[in-house]
This record gives C-alpha cells, sequence and structure tokens, in this order.
C-alpha cells in the first residue's frame, strides 16, 4: 500500500516519540504527569448547555464562520478582559480548536518554501503544520540558560538571516510554562514588525497564569493587523474534548482561513459552539481550577527542584519543564526507565525540539494525590 | 488564609508539611494560621463525610421535620431552637421563612427509632405545635459532594 501514500506526508517527520508512548498507554498501574489536558472535567453549566441543545433539536451546520453569537460573545469577552477589539462580523472566526486556527491559518499565509519561524522548545503540531502546508521551519532554540524566554536581539538575528514571512508564538508555553510581561513583549513587538512578519500567536493557556494577567500579543500597539490571535476553550475551561476554540486577526486573512474552512471542515459542532457560549460565563469555575493549579504548581516545582531536577516556576499553563541533565541519560532513556522500574510517565523534552535532550516535561494537571505518589515514586527511582 | 481554607474544605486530612508546600508558605505560619482560624471559630470542626449506604449494618435512616413553634417573649425563636437542637438525634436544625419555622435533619437507626424521638421528646415540648416529617429515600449529594463511587479517569495517559 506504499505507493498509495504521498510522498510529503511519508516525508512528515514521525514524532520521535510514538514508541514511548504506546509503552505509557500499555503499562498498568501508571501515575501519569505526561497528560497535556486538564484533570477537571468540563463545568457542569457548559455540560448541561450542550445537553439542552441536543434536547432543543440544535443538531445543524452553522455557518463557515461559526455561530455569529458565539462570535459576538467572543468579541464580548475580548474587549472586557483584554480590551481587544474586534468585530464580530469580519474578524473572529471559531475553529475546532486552536490546532484547527493555527492549521486554516498556516495554510491561508504560507506559499511554498515561505519560511515560518518557530520558537522551541514548542508545541510538536508546529513544524508539522508548517511542512504540510508546503512551507520551510526556520528554528530558533531558546535556552536553559535564558529562562527559555526569547531573547529579543537573538529574534532580530534570526529575522535578519532568514528572512522568515510568518512567526509562531506561543505564550504560556507547552512545554515550558514561560510567558511575557507586558515590557517583555513590547521588545519582541519591537523586534517583530521591524522584520515585517505576521504572528500566529497560539495563547491557548491564557486563562491559566499565576499571579499576573497575561497580555494578548494583538493587544501591543499596531500588532492588531499584523497578528492571527488564536485562542480557545479546552484548557481554560477544561473542554479540550468539545473541539472548540477562535482565530482573529486581519478582515483579509481571517475571510481566506473562513474560505478553506467551508471546504474542509464547514463548521465546529454547533453542540460544542453552543457550549462555548456558556464558557464565556463560567469566570467562577476557571478561576476556582486556576487556584488548584497554582497549589499544584508550588508543590510539584518545590518537590522537583528538591529532588535535583532543576525546574522553573511555571508563569502559566501547567507544565514545567525539568533538567534531567545530572543523571546522564537522554530525556527518552530517562522516561522509560521511569516508566518501567517506577511507574510514573513524563514526555521526554526531545518530543518539543531536537535540542531539549537533557529535560523533561512534567504536568501538574493531576490531582494533589497522583503528584504525591508521583513524587514518592521519583524519589524511590532516583 | 483563603487557600488555607480551600484545601482543608476538600482534605481536612492534608499534612501541615504539604499544606505549606501547596500554599507557598512556611510550615510554622501555617500552623499559626490555622490555629487562628480555630480559635476565631471559623473552622468549626474536622470530619469525614461517610456514605453509611455503603457500610454493612451501617445504614441509617434520616428524616427531615418541619416544625412550627410559638416563638417566646424577648427570645423570639432562639430559646426553643435550643431546646430542640440539643438532642443528640437533631443534626441540622435551621429557622426558615415560610409556612413553617424550624427544618431539622434528624438521624437514627431505624424509622422507630425516629418516630419514637418524634413522639416522645419533639411532639410534646410545650411550644411546638406541629411538625411533618419526610423520611428521605435516597441522598444524591452532601456537603457539595456526589455520593457515587469516583469514576474512572477517561483522559489518555499521555498526551502532548
Amino acid at each position: 500500500m506504499d505507493k498509495f501514500v504521498a510522498k510529503h506526508i511519508k516525508d512528515l517527520a514521525p514524532s520521535g516519540i510514538r514508541e514511548f508512548f504506546d509503552l505509557v498507554l500499555e503499562a498498568k498501574d501508571v501515575v501519569s504527569l505526561g497528560v497535556g489536558e486538564p484533570d477537571f472535567v468540563t463545568p457542569w453549566s457548559i455540560r448541561e448547555k450542550a445537553l439542552s441543545s441536543l434536547e432543543q433539536g440544535y443538531t445543524s451546520y452553522t455557518s463557515n464562520k461559526g455561530m455569529y453569537r458565539l462570535r459576538l460573545e467572543i468579541a464580548h469577552f475580548l474587549k472586557k478582559h483584554y480590551s481587544l477589539n474586534y468585530d464580530p462580523d469580519e474578524e473572529i472566526l471559531v475553529t475546532a480548536g486552536v490546532s484547527q486556527g493555527l492549521d486554516l491559518a498556516v495554510r491561508a499565509i504560507v506559499n511554498s518554501k515561505d519560511r515560518v519561524l518557530l520558537v522551541y522548545p514548542c508545541y510538536v503540531s508546529y513544524p508539522a503544520v508548517v511542512n504540510l502546508a508546503g512551507g520551510k521551519v526556520v528554528e530558533y532554540y531558546t535556552s536553559e540558560k535564558e529562562g527559555f524566554k526569547i531573547v529579543p536581539s537573538k529574534l532580530k538575528e534570526i529575522i535578519k538571516r532568514y528572512n522568515p514571512k510568518a512567526m509562531i508564538l506561543n505564550y504560556p508555553s507547552n512545554p515550558t510554562g514561560v510567558s511575557y510581561t507586558r515590557a517583555e513583549l513590547e521588545e519582541i513587538r519591537r523586534v517583530v514588525m521591524k522584520g515585517g512578519i505576521i504572528v500566529l500567536s497560539d495563547e491557548i493557556y491564557d486563562l491559566i497564569t499565576y499571579g499576573y494577567k497575561h497580555t494578548p500579543f494583538p493587544g501591543l500597539k499596531r500588532t492588531k493587523q499584523k497578528t492571527i490571535y488564536l485562542g480557545g476553550f479546552s484548557k481554560g475551561y477544561a473542554m479540550t474534548g468539545f473541539r472548540i476554540g477562535f482565530a482573529c486577526g486581519n478582515r483579509q486573512v481571517i475571510k481566506e482561513m473562513t474560505k478553506i474552512n467551508a471546504y474542509v471542515m464547514i463548521c465546529p459542532s454547533i453542540t460544542s459552539q453552543l457550549a462555548a457560549i456558556e464558557a464565556l460565563n463560567s469566570q467562577k469555575e476557571v478561576n476556582a481550577m486556576v487556584r488548584e493549579y497554582t497549589r499544584r504548581r508550588n508543590y510539584i516545582v518545590g518537590e522537583l527542584n528538591s529532588l535535583g531536577f532543576k525546574t522553573f516556576l511555571p508563569e502559566g499553563a501547567f507544565y514545567c519543564f525539568s533538567s534531567i541533565k545530572h543523571t546522564g541519560l537522554s530525556s527518552v532513556e530517562f522516561a522509560k526507565e521511569l516508566l518501567k522500574k517506577d511507574r510514573v510517565a513524563v514526555v521526554p523534552g526531545s518530543a518539543f525540539g531536537k535540542r531539549y535532550n537533557d529535560f523533561v516535561r512534567v504536568s501538574f494537571a493531576s490531582p494533589f494525590d497522583d503528584l504525591k505518589e508521583a513524587v514518592r515514586r521519583i524519589r524511590n527511582f532516583i | 488564609m483563603e487557600d488555607i481554607l480551600e484545601v482543608l474544605e476538600n482534605n481536612a486530612r492534608v499534612s501541615l508539611k504539604d499544606l505549606a508546600k501547596l500554599t507557598g508558605k512556611k510550615e510554622k505560619e501555617v500552623e499559626k494560621e490555622i490555629k487562628k482560624l480555630e480559635k476565631k471559630g471559623v473552622i468549626v470542626k474536622y470530619k469525614a463525610l461517610i456514605n453509611k449506604n455503603l457500610i454493612k449494618d451501617g445504614k441509617a435512616v434520616y428524616s427531615l421535620i418541619e416544625v412550627k413553634v410559638s416563638p417566646q417573649k424577648d427570645v423570639g425563636f432562639d430559646y426553643i431552637a435550643e431546646r430542640i437542637y440539643r438532642f443528640p438525634e437533631v443534626k441540622n436544625c435551621y429557622l426558615l421563612s415560610g409556612t413553617y419555622d424550624l427544618l431539622l435533619t434528624v438521624e437514627g437507626k431505624d424509622i422507630n427509632t425516629v418516630a419514637k424521638f418524634v413522639a416522645e421528646k419533639l411532639a410534646p415540648l410545650a411550644e411546638v405545635k406541629s411538625t411533618v416529617s419526610h423520611f428521605m429515600l435516597k441522598k444524591y449529594k452532601e456537603d457539595g459532594v456526589i455520593l457515587k463511587m469516583p469514576r474512572e479517569n477517561k483522559r489518555l495517559s499521555i498526551t502532548y
């Protein structure tokens, strides 16, 4: 059957740690710190809205842009929380999660061989999405020494050297939990705007921040027209399985993204869209989840550091990116050994970029008792 | 402080050490704050929420009892309420607006025990004008906790 598979798909690098994932999925009695989604179930009011919408017979297609009411609510939310102004008619597109929003944005923007700058370590789908669209990835590797943060002067140098058309930004970051203050973003903005590139800003973790308020990239001066802002409901509202998010930005790009969407997806599920409207009125539940993540973060970061795994305090999301350098093992070896000997799962750092073999991603989206048990097992392991 | 209460409300058995780690405070500090909360009466007591339906021979009968009473001069409802809530059979006692005055929840080992309490102790009180007892058939949720066996984890154990 091999001959039927398209070459560019065959060439798409398979995730190097698929084999490790299979090991974890087969293993029994595992305490997993390897999960990239909340352990909370979607708040009941949101689930109830989904149920009642089905009872009322909402089972049809919606506009390719998504339901107007949802777009309007998104516009209100962004205005109220971030003072962002997006026109629900032409500047907002409802997507099946940020994953689809990113794919649409890349496809709408990238010509064959156009360069897209990625900031590593990054979420695994970014390079794949760029490659699928025929683009070329420009790699910018942040370092542990610099706290895995973008250094504006280095960014400037890379943009100058490779002249990328677009850049994918993600903060708070999966896998590092790194985020940026307004002042830091302002410096990045200056470099990016000078470079004349469009920013695809994946801000899916915007609601999960610790002790500071998130600044969206399009909230900075003169960035709105040059940013595709990607947000969603998966993480903050614990709605991963609903597959629902949104893209906001320049009306021309949103129009082209909507065109692609009309051909390949039509629209996200109407059930999820209606649930999302309800979600936008569920800030109380979101705040309670964030308070719980905050406590778990305090706990796990303290424990990992005291066990000898150097770990920064994440500023957002629910991950720590811990150093395993002192063990002398590669990240995959470490993860395999830890799984085999003491049945704790973490994600090897190499999944997020080839230079991160000395790190593992530890998710604290697990109940406190699980974190405690995992710490006990890791202590036993070392 | 709210942080400590939020943790304790969900798990009163958490150790001081863990509580300190979770809230990013020193153990001594947490201990002091808890003492203060206890002294002020903010933390009233620490108890386990037990689903007695799952205990063999441990099944109890619960009754909600509506009580109409005559309030007394100067002390209003407080005096008669106290006379009633001091009975150990009374687990909860609320003064309500509406068609009756006090709502009690009463626990006993069987219907007879509860009926006997109502007939012999509660109803004969001079200020009690009438009572209506409702026996509870099933408890679904108590103190914000759904009384069902925990569901298994539905997440994949590893994802990006």
